[in-house]
């Protein structure tokens, strides 16, 4: 390999300017960096650093309201702010690539997955029939999709998650680009998916077999340091449209020179289980004994056909006691949480709430088939968190009406209701004014702690947390974790705690359940489980979890 | 600045909106002010004006024998009855109606329509039973209630809002079916408030943006359907003035006088027009969606 190939990506000086009225000026500021062939270079950041729209500046697509400002972009020597909008069409594909975060909705739903490859051969080249079926049957496989054929006649919505995004990477390299663009195109995909595809891209990234000149730059674009611990050359770390840290993947996750990295990297949890506490005493406040879950489903000469979301799963949370159900979609993790809450009906089990009051210890109550009104006077006792902060809030309703809507149905007068608010909102930290906003007004980690107040309100033993985390960026996910376990020491609570996310179940969690395809495989107190996994599919997610060895 | 007041502002600066908002004020003034504005008591016959051409000026006999300067700024119809304030006043009865039946038609719909989209059970009948009536043209029911009821201003209404009422149930239904899987109805649920009060505070408010743009259409159909059912001689009895009976009796003498019918629609298709434009408006500010043109 020659020592040092010219680089194929420049950036220099990049603006990118908001509109008018935004809270800053700039979406990409003062931006530098440069990649060479065959090397990955990462930009990281939370939500709203800007990282996004440096891939569309790149690729030529920002949206209309965002106008390059000074600063230039070379691809390959060429300015590619300067480029006409065909030539930058031609470019696209033809010089780079780009694979984007939800496959679902970069695929066209009504075309094949091998019609929608052939398109993309037939606008770029003057290639005949035959040499584009060759040229995309041999794409496929080279994408390592099974049955190549059947997967051409696929339309998008017959492939899995990871099936899709193999069909977008097909895509982007199919014309052997100089620069690939990833942006995020692992996070809505299971960990265990996410390595194979990030495997798969480094592969391709080498590969020279078809009489490729040089190895292909990947610019990637991810919020998860764990990622790029697996797959970064250089990492440059953005905040606020600004970098803050440029360097080596080395320099930058072992020796962060600036705050923000510094923040963030701490922010990171560790894989490594803290010391355990000491096991809960007293009987359970919630218990799950073999709930199952199956969904009917019958076609048109009335078959049915039996879809089990959920087998005999057993659950026990106690008093201060923390229990992790991990899982990757499609494992029954968040059909238990809704059958032990009773959103929706088991189909078999039973699911045992503790009544209110100080009554006798053992006495659990089976509500597994109690209608919605029996149901009523006992839901004060097990409260739910939704993941996501922009959906679990009534967007018409202040917040002071969600916080108070629980007390006020447990009996408690206007007065004490806003009484407790305002307590509550000291409790998680919020201004007491906030009472009087709309949830629009709120941040997403604020509004997840509006969802904690709302849930506390109702004086609960149980509070379930259904990815209550994960739809939030690394800093703000360690201060609601914070402040969750800070609330579970106070008031004593029983945390049954849903994730996909290994890392935040090895620090939350004082025992972690492992469930994959509707069945618990695997369980037991958290450093135990994550030091000698039994199950080998807890190994194989264990292993798949990136950045393990950072 | 409160939401509310921001909302203003954006519906004020879509023209269709502005539009139809001045097109509806001007016809509202002109209802309210319908007896001041130089009119006569609409039905009152005057055989000395019988056919009166349109801007004469003249005299007109009034019901208990009083005798007024009048000008006949519409002409006179058949009967000597002064067009100009027949029409006036049949704008009064044209925008109640439509007032009306869009209440109606919205407020049943949406009860209906958070039943069947809520509770399983009622949706299997409901659904069938909205499905045969969508299946009669809405012209023919309206002809078919009025004849059953008889011709009253209430019956006239409830005969145009029944055929509106499947669609509407429709709408609201499939807005509720997604609604009640998000997660706060479910947080509500947890928070065991009870199912009434779930779909009044957190599932109503929020499917009330499309409900009001289907209202306005919901009306703008209504003056054209008041106005058939009474061109056909089915709407409001005789001796009320609406714009369709107007054209329904200067039909007869179209050749010669064709102002009797084209007074009246010249009021008609602005109006039906207004609300449409006002309907698209708050559909592009309220309900983007739905919207043909991008935001």
């Amino acid at each position: 390999m020659s020592t040092e190939a010219a680089p194929v990506l420049v950036i220099d000086k990049l603006h990118v300017a908001l509109p008018p009225g935004s809270d800053r000026a700039y979406a990409v500021e003062n931006i530098s960096l440069s990649i060479r062939p065959g090397k990955t270079l990462c930009i990281v950041g939370e939500s709203g650093s800007g990282k996004s729209v440096m891939a569309t500046a790149v690729m030529g697509l920002l949206a209309r309201e965002l106008k390059p400002g000074p600063g230039c972009i070379f691809l390959k020597g060429e300015s590619l702010l300067d480029a006409s909008a065909q030539h930058l069409r031609a470019l696209r594909g033809q010089a780079m690539g780009m694979v984007f975060q939800e496959p679902m909705t970069a695929l066209n739903p009504v075309m094949s997955c091998g019609d929608q490859i052939d398109e993309l051969l037939r606008e770029h080249t003057d290639w005949n029939a035959k040499r584009r079926s060759e040229a995309v049957l041999d794409i496929v496989q080279r994408v390592k999709l099974p049955e190549p054929e059947r997967m051409l006649r696929s339309y998008p919505h017959q492939l899995s998650g990871g099936q899709r995004q193999r069909i977008m990477i097909a895509m982007a390299v199919i014309l052997q680009p100089a620069l690939l663009i990833c942006d995020e195109p692992t996070t809505a995909l299971d960990v265990t998916t996410q390595k194979e595809i990030l495997k798969l891209i480094a592969e391709l990234q080498e590969d020279q077999s078809s009489g490729r000149r040089q190895a292909c730059a990947v610019l990637f674009i991810t919020h998860d340091m764990g990622v790029v611990a697996d797959i970064a050359d250089e990492v440059l770390v953005m905040h606020q449209g600004r970098a803050v840290e440029y360097g080596t993947r080395d320099e930058v996750l072992r020796n962060p020179r600036a705050d923000y990295t510094k923040m963030l990297l701490a922010a990171v949890p560790g894989m490594t289980p803290p010391p355990a506490r000491p096991a809960p005493q007293g009987s359970p406040l919630l218990r799950g004994f073999e709930v199952s879950k199956t969904y009917v489903a019958r076609d048109w000469l009335g078959r049915q056909r039996l879809t089990h979301a959920l087998q005999a799963a057993s659950v026990a949370v106690s008093a201060g006691e923390t229990v992790g159900v991990v899982g990757e979609s499609g494992s029954g993790k968040s059909t238990l949480a809704r059958c032990l809450i009773r959103l929706i009906d088991p189909t078999g089990g039973q699911v045992l709430w503790r009544p209110p009051g100080e009554g006798v210890d053992d006495a659990l109550i089976d509500v597994a088939g109690f209608p919605e009104g029996r149901l009523r006077p006992l839901r004060s006792q097990v409260q739910v968190v939704f993941q996501d902060p922009n959906r679990s809030l009534n967007p018409r309703r202040k917040v002071g009406d969600a916080i108070m809507e629980g007390a006020i149905n447990f009996g408690a007068t206007r007065a004490e209701a806003v009484a407790l608010a305002v307590s509550l909102m000291h409790r998680v930290r919020l201004p007491v004014e906030g009472l009087q906003r709309y949830p629009s007004q709120f941040s997403g980690g604020q509004r997840q702690r509006i969802a904690i107040a709302r849930a506390l309100a109702c004086r609960p033993r149980v509070l379930v947390a259904d990815e209550a985390v994960s739809a939030l960026d690394v800093s703000v996910q360690a201060q609601i974790l914070s402040l969750l376990r800070e609330i579970q020491a106070e008031l004593g609570l029983g945390l049954l705690f849903i994730t996909h996310d290994l890392r935040v179940a090895a620090q939350l969690c004082d025992r972690v359940i492992v469930m994959h395809q509707g069945k618990i495989v695997e369980e037991g107190p958290t450093a135990e489980l994550y030091a000698h996994p039994q199950h080998d599919y807890t190994r194989r997610l264990l292993a798949a979890a990136p950045g393990a060895a950072f | 600045m409160q939401a509310w007041q921001l909302l203003l502002q954006r519906l004020w600066r879509n023209s269709a909106f502005r539009f139809g908002v001045a097109v509806l004020g001007v016809l509202l003034l002109l209802a309210a002010l319908a007896p001041v504005l130089g009119t006569v008591d609409p039905a009152a016959m005057d055989s000395a004006n019988i056919n009166t051409a349109s801007g004469m000026r003249g005299e007109f006999t009034q019901l208990d024998g009083t005798v007024v300067k009048h000008t006949f700024w519409m002409g006179a119809d058949n009967f000597g009855r002064d067009i100009f304030s027949r029409v006036l006043y049949g704008t009064r009865t044209s925008l109640l109606v439509a007032a009306f039946t869009a209440t109606v038609a919205i407020s049943v719909g949406a009860l209906l329509g958070m039943l069947a989209g809520y509770f399983r059970m009622v949706d299997a009948v409901l659904m069938r039973f909205m499905d045969g009536l969508m299946a009669i043209p809405a012209i023919l029911l309206a002809i078919a209630l009025v004849a059953a009821l008889g011709a009253q201003l209430w019956t006239v209404v409830v005969a145009i809002a029944i055929p509106e009422i499947p669609r509407v149930t429709r709408l609201v239904r499939s807005m509720v079916l997604t609604l009640r899987e998000e997660p706060f109805v479910e947080a509500a649920r947890a928070l065991a408030t009870p199912t009434p009060v779930i779909l009044w505070r957190h599932i109503l408010p929020n499917a009330m943006a499309p409900l009001i743009v289907q209202g306005t259409f919901v009306a703008a159909s209504a003056v054209l359907t008041e106005a058939i059912l009474s061109f056909l001689g089915l709407g409001l009895p005789a001796d009320i003035p609406t714009w369709g009976n107007i054209m329904a009796e200067g039909r007869v003498q179209f050749t010669q006088y064709p102002g009797n019918v084209l007074f009246p629609a010249l009021f008609l298709v602005p109006t039906v027009l207004a609300i449409n434009l006002l309907g698209d408006g708050l559909r592009d500010v309220l309900d983007p969606k739905f919207s043909k043109r991008s935001p």
